[in-house]
């Protein structure tokens, strides 16, 4: 059950998220609208019913910033080297875009054979994200450079955060998100290394 | 009964192509080497080491990643990942797969020296890698 709420997050796109959207269309409290909201701030009905599934799995406070990662492609290939992004989080011009430059990839050779290539392209495709990740007419290929990641990220951090050493990077999630790795973006699991201050 | 034998042969065939041992790679490239250079010797494990950690043009040497101690676990030099150790005695994972390993060096072979990694580098390099318990 508690893979149902997982993929919730893509509903428009994720394969079972149908099943649990019916569910709640039974359960007579969500409209279509909603769900456009997709990864951030859950309207509060979707977050209860999706506790009202779970059962006891999910504490009081979980916020809905999760998302399923489990693509064994994209875990041994792309995972090796940082946190397995949640697909959710580009668009799909964005993720091709990515893809297509696999062998210079923010400054490493990332490239792969072309079976590996199609299949991952292929989750990616599948799970994007609706929102527009263009910058000046192109496809934006950082995460971090997306509206909705400057807007997330604005609030109360010191300017300097990225540059800190336990930081490091704006592209180590896993520095504060300490389940990031498995999709896990939720207020519970957030932790501010120390020597920052919110 | 002959139907289970010729899946058990068959079983341990395919093991045979896809399961390799580090020794059987070091085996490959030093054979790969002689080919292409037939004065070549035996890969140096010595040689292997200041190859490991020596800049080669560009902005990262292997140890960046995989530090002076590959025996240990490393970092990713950007994203501060954490490899897994790349000495076969501390990770048995390692240099069992050829579609693996090769991905691998020509990935890393690109960042590191901007080409792809000559038979014999490699050798030395595994055969240093060897060397670490």
């Amino acid at each position: 059950m508690r893979k149902k709420c997982l993929t919730a997050e893509s509903a428009e796109s994720a394969e079972g998220a149908g099943v649990f959207l019916l569910f709640l269309r039974v359960l007579g409290e969500l409209r279509g609208k909603k769900m456009k909201g997709m990864m951030m701030r859950k309207p509060p009905v979707l977050l209860s019913a999706c506790l009202l599934v779970a059962g006891t799995a999910l504490p009081a406070h979980a916020d809905g910033e999760r998302f399923d990662v489990r693509n064994p492609g994209y875990q041994s290939e792309c995972a090796a080297c940082h946190v397995a992004y949640p697909p959710q989080l580009l668009s799909a011009a964005s993720w091709r875009a990515v893809m297509d430059g696999l062998p210079k990839h923010f400054g490493s050779d990332a490239s792969l054979d072309p079976a590996a290539h199609a299949e991952i392209l292929r989750y990616l495709e599948a799970n994007a994200g609706r929102r527009d990740t263009t910058a000046a007419g192109k496809p934006q290929l950082r995460i971090t450079e997306t509206r909705w990641f400057v807007r997330e990220h604005s609030e109360d951090l010191p300017r300097d955060v990225w540059k800190r050493p336990a930081v490091k990077s704006a592209a180590n999630c896993a520095a504060c998100h300490t389940a990031a790795d498995k999709g896990d973006f939720s207020e519970r699991t957030l932790r501010l290394p120390k020597g920052v201050q919110k | 009964m002959r139907i289970f034998a010729g899946l058990f042969l068959l079983a341990l065939a395919s093991t045979a192509v896809f399961a390799q041992t580090p020794a059987d790679f070091l085996a490959g490239y030093s054979q790969e080497a002689k080919q292409a250079n037939p004065g070549h010797g035996e890969p140096s494990a010595q040689r292997g080491q200041r190859f490991f950690t020596a800049l080669h043009g560009q902005e990262w040497s292997c140890a960046s990643c995989h530090t002076r101690n590959p025996a240990a676990a490393g970092k990713h030099a950007v994203t501060g990942k954490l490899i897994e150790p790349l000495a076969p005695a501390a990770n048995a994972a390692r240099f069992s797969r050829t579609a693996k390993v090769e991905k691998w060096f020509k990935r890393n072979c690109n960042d590191v020296l901007g080409r792809t990694c000559t038979a014999q580098e490699k050798g030395d390099v595994l055969a240093y890698l060897l060397t670490l318990k």
